[in-house]
This record gives C-alpha cells, structure tokens and sequence, in this order.
C-alpha cells in the first residue's frame, strides 16, 4: 500500500467534510432565518444582511421582513449556532478527555449543574445582588450558570479518573447522581419561588431558543465564542490522550495543564450555553458520533467539524420547536431528547459489535 | 546516560521501591528482571519522568528529570507501554504519526511518512497501516505501538554508525514488550532492540523471560522486592543460586548451543 496517498486521501476527504459542513451550516441558517409566520426567501434573507452594511443586492424585501429578521429571527438564529457549536465542542472535547464516547455534558450532569446553578441565580437573584452591589443581574445568570457546569466538570472528572484512566461505569453513574443531586436542588428552588419565577424556571429547564434578544445575546456571546474557538486548539494533546494519560505525558503534552483548560473552557461552553436556552440534552453526545462516522475520530477535524455540524443540528432542532405544534412553541429539549435519547439506545447497542466505537 | 540513583516510591504505607540505582547508556540493551510485584513497572515510571520518587533521583545527561520540559524529554525518550487501548478507531498510519508529535513545527508531512513508513516495516506492521487499531489483536497493536515509540526518536534517521552517541543520545524505555507476542514477534522486536542500540539508543527492556533477555541483553538487571538483587552481564547474573533466590523457583542452567549464552530450564 503507498502511504502517502493514503494519507494525502485522508486529508482530502477531511477538507471536503470540513466544506460540506459549513456548507450545510450556511444552507441551514438561511432556511431558520426564511421560515415562519413571515416568509423570507433565502436570497431576501442575504440582500437584507448586506443592505445592513450598504451594500445593495437585486433581491427586493420588504420593510416588515427586514424587521422580522433583524429583530427576532437573526438573534435566535445566531443564539442556536452559538448554543450547538458550545455544546458540540464540549461533547466531543469532553469525549476526548474522558477517552469515551458517553460524555454528553448533559448526560454526565454538567447542564444540570450548570442549570441548578442558574435556578439558583434566578429565584434568589434579587437577594444576591443587593448583596453584591457590584454584579449586574444581566451576567449573574450566565457566570452562575459557568460556575455550576464548571465544578460539576471537575467532580464528576475526579470521580472517575484514577491513575490516568478514566472509568466508564463510574463516570455515568456519577453523572446519574449528579443529576439526582442537582435535580433535588432545582426541585427545592422551584418549590421556593413565586409563580412569575416557576413560569420562566419550568420553561427554561427544558430548554428554549425562545425571547433570545440582542441585548441578552451579547452580554454571553463573547463567552460561548472563547470557549467554541479555543477547543480546537487542543485537538493534538487530545489526540494524543487517546492513547492514554501517561502516553500523552511521554509524547511530550503538558498533559495536566491541556486537561484544566479543556475541562474550564468545556465548562464555560457549556455553561454559558445553559444560562441563555436551557438545558438541550443530548446535542454534544450525537454531534461528535456522526462526526466521527463521516470524518474520523482525529480531533483536528472532529472539533471543527463538530461545531458547524452541531450549530447546523440545533437550528434545524429549533426549527422543527417552533413549527411542529403551530401556534404555540415547544421547548427544544424535548425535540433534542426524543432524537438524542433513541440515539444512545443505539449506541449502546452497536457497541457489541466489532471495532469499538 | 539515563540513571536512576537510590529511588524510594511509597504507595500509601507500601514501600514499592527502597533505593535501587540503574543506569543506561547509550548503545546498550539492559533487561530489567524480576518477579511480579518487584517494581519493575514503577521504576520504569520514574526514568520515563512520570513518576516523582520520595527519595532520589533519576536525571537524563546529569540533569535531573523535573527540570526537563516534557517536550525536550519527549525528543529524547519514547516509553512502550504494556498495553494501550484506543478509545476510537485511529487508522494505525495516524497511530505511528502521534509519535512524531512532538516533532511537530520542526519537520514536515512528508518527513514524518517516510519515518512512519520506515518504522512500520522495522515493526513489521506494514500490512496493517490501513487498518483500524481497535479491529487488531493484542500482539499486533504491540507492534504498532513500537512502531509508533520508534518514530518518536527518530529510529529511521539515526542508521549512521555512530549518530546519537554524545549529548544527543535517545533512550528507548520498554515495558514488557514481548508480552503478547508470539514466539517469533518476541525474538523480532528484541532485534529491534539490539539494532536500536546499535544506532547509538539506549535501551531498558522489562522482561519476563529469563531465557529471552540472555539473549538479546548486554547486562541484566535484577529487582527483588523493591531493591536490587542482582546486576550483571548475562553469564555473571543468571546462575542456578540467584534465580532461586529472587524467583523462588529451582532452575538448572545451561548453555545456549550456537550463541553460548546462559539458558534457563526451570527443574
């Protein structure tokens, strides 16, 4: 066999992949931001974005369009690439950490924390921040919520690593306790608060795309773009860990300082993620297993890849939220879960055959 | 020279190591024996710089282990380990090519195939670089592994008579490298290891076959307990009194009929 163009197959057919889904990504957001109530065709949708910089394209729209799209449909849209790219990012960074395709940040109870954290943030707000004058109540939410996703991280991590090696059983059943615990505890903050708090807690625990606004958006976007941009960073020390903690430590990586930042910037993705939709299970567990079939599991395409693929599947999640029972919304975690949890079934089931995952 | 001087490891209240000193040299092959428990994987730890003894020191050209980055270590020893799994199915090409990582920025694409090419043929895994690494069986991912230890310290480059003697010596640090191979695979990849040391490697082998490292090994190295029972050429280490003593089995020994080194049959 010659090597070299086996390899050189192998970096073209990652390039493809790489164009194919960004391709999709932009074909996906042209379609979430046309579809709707007001109709907005996809070459209106882009004569509107470029009229916005003065540029002027022969596509004709109308007032009430343009306004439908900047104010609603393009926060929303932008909010679900950001919130699938987080959590794709996440889900195949932690996989890679974990050296096991399981770690969803939903599933090993980091969403839940992050979310049991922001419930805290919103039924006791008020009292925290006449506490502390200084924190104002449009970031509370977002640093709670990065918070709780980040010792969740952390604990469920030391839990089930011992001597470089992280064990399977442990790491699901303390996600499953943690999520017990954390259950609890949103349980007892709901059981607290008024009935305006349980309207806006029960509809956010389920997750939503839903009342995305600007100024909300921009407040958490810059920290959900740190995190999406600087995992790929650590795709070698990841590819690497694949072989096992010590063998990464003897090829070289700084393997504890790599292992900090990815589980901090995994939680800051994911974390900032929940403070604005909620909970969305299952979007990181999915993304990189499909990645991986198409691109393979090398993670200087999986991460890239991953995030366009995940920002593509949470609009098209959001899209199905929004239409499937006109006229009212359902939350997109219920979407997410119906795919995502048949989805793990089937993991679980393929994994008897040959070739592990 | 890679040494260990006088090396403590506790594990919780158990004294794994009580002070062995070991060195390496470049150019030579050194087996490190011993029964189960003895602390052979541990002290392989504490030279591959992962493992932080209590008490003493390993250092690699004088320089003690904690002061070199893990990248500059990296370019300088490649450790096998016993066994290693992959989470996902790596092709085994991309399996070899993760030890030229820490190359990384100072070769090229092309550089690192023809050194992963090279290698998975001194490994004899050739056949397999299309393959996933999770379809193969334990002894071939054996082989792949060494492919891949053997790409990290540049085997393929260093085919000069004496490239790699002096300040700039690798150091080949294998943990029971023959453990899942077959009759023929063992003699192969203690070839490999005699030619590494030709090409001016040092190299540290933990063996289980006594038989094996008279063979192949310049000097043995015998661990008992945590300390050093035994250090030696072959001749001088594998008599009938001190196998008895460290494994606790009778053994009569003889010679090998063409290489004349010393062979163990136990009784």
């Amino acid at each position: 066999m010659d090597l070299s163009s086996f390899a050189q197959a192998r970096h073209r057919r990652g390039l493809a992949a790489l164009w194919l889904f960004g391709l999709g990504l932009a074909g996906t957001f042209l379609l979430a931001v046309g579809y709707g109530a007001v109709e907005i065709g996809p070459g209106q949708s882009i004569a509107i974005l470029a009229a916005q910089t003065g540029l002027d394209l022969p596509w004709e729209f109308t007032r009430q369009q343009e306004a439908v799209l900047l104010a609603i449909r393009l926060p929303r849209a932008v909010a679900g690439v950001l919130v699938g790219g987080a959590l794709a990012a996440s889900g195949a960074a932690l996989q890679g950490l974990f050296r096991n395709p399981l770690a969803d940040p939903a599933l090993i109870g980091v969403s839940n924390g992050a979310a049991l954290a922001a419930v805290v943030a919103i039924v006791l707000g008020a009292g925290i921040v006449r506490l502390v004058p200084a924190l104002p109540r449009d970031l509370l939410l977002p640093l709670a919520a990065f918070g709780g996703g980040l010792a969740t991280t952390f604990l469920v991590y030391r839990i089930a690593s011992r001597d470089g090696r992280t064990d399977v059983a442990t790491m699901l059943l303390a996600g499953v306790a943690m999520n017990a615990m954390a259950g609890a505890g949103i349980g007892f903050m709901v059981f607290l608060s008024d009935d305006q708090q349980l309207r806006d807690l029960n509809y956010w625990l389920l997750g939503s795309l839903g009342g995305i606004t600007w100024d909300r958006l921009v407040l958490v976007a810059p920290l959900m773009l740190i995190g999406i941009l600087s995992l790929p960073f650590f795709a070698r020390p990841l590819n690497a860990m694949l072989l096992g903690e010590s063998e990464a430590v003897h090829l070289g990586f700084s393997v504890e300082r790599s292992k900090r930042a990815i589980v901090v910037l995994a939680a800051l993705a994911t974390g900032t993620s929940v403070a604005i939709t909620g909970v969305i299970g299952f979007v990181g567990l999915v993304v990189p297993h499909l990645v991986r079939l198409t691109a393979g599991p090398d993670h200087r395409l999986l991460l890239p890849i991953s995030i366009l693929f995940g920002a593509s599947l949470v609009l098209i999640a959001d899209l199905f939220a929004r239409t499937l029972v006109l006229p009212a919304e359902l939350p997109i975690g219920i979407v997410t879960a119906c795919v995502g949890g048949p989805f793990f079934l089937w993991l679980l089931l393929r994994r008897r055959g040959p070739g592990g995952w | 020279m890679l040494r260990a001087d006088d090396i403590q490891v506790r594990y919780g209240s158990a004294e794994v190591l009580r002070g062995p000193s070991l060195s390496v040299a470049p150019g030579e092959v050194v087996a490190v024996l011993g029964p189960n428990g003895a602390g052979k994987s541990t002290l392989l730890a504490v030279l591959a710089g992962t493992l932080r003894p209590h008490r003493g020191e390993a250092a690699l050209d004088g320089r003690a282990l904690a002061d070199w980055s893990p990248r500059a270590l990296a370019l300088r020893r490649a450790v096998l380990p016993q066994s290693s799994e992959l989470a996902f199915g790596f092709p085994v090409l991309e399996v070899v090519l993760l030890g030229r990582s820490p190359h990384a920025g100072a070769t090229t694409r092309a550089a690192d195939l023809a050194i992963a090419e090279a290698c998975l043929a001194e490994a004899e895994v050739t056949h397999l670089a299309g393959r996933l690494y999770t379809t193969l069986s334990g002894g071939e991912r054996q082989r792949v592994q060494l492919a891949r230890v053997l790409a990290q310290i540049d085997f393929p480059k260093l085919d000069f008579p004496d490239a790699g003697q002096g300040g700039e010596a690798r150091y080949l640090l294998l943990d029971e490298p023959t453990s899942s191979l077959d009759l023929a695979h063992q003699h192969a990849t203690l070839r490999t290891a005699r030619r590494a040391a030709e090409r001016g490697i040092g190299v540290l082998a933990i063996l289980h076959d006594l038989n094996l490292a008279a063979m192949y090994a310049d000097r043995l190295v015998v661990l008992s307990r945590g300390e050093l029972a035994a250090e030696g050429t072959p001749a001088e280490v594998l008599t009938e009194a001190l196998v008895r003593e460290a494994f606790d089995l009778p053994v009569h020994v003889t010679r090998h009929p063409t290489r004349g080194c010393p062979q163990i049959s136990p009784i």
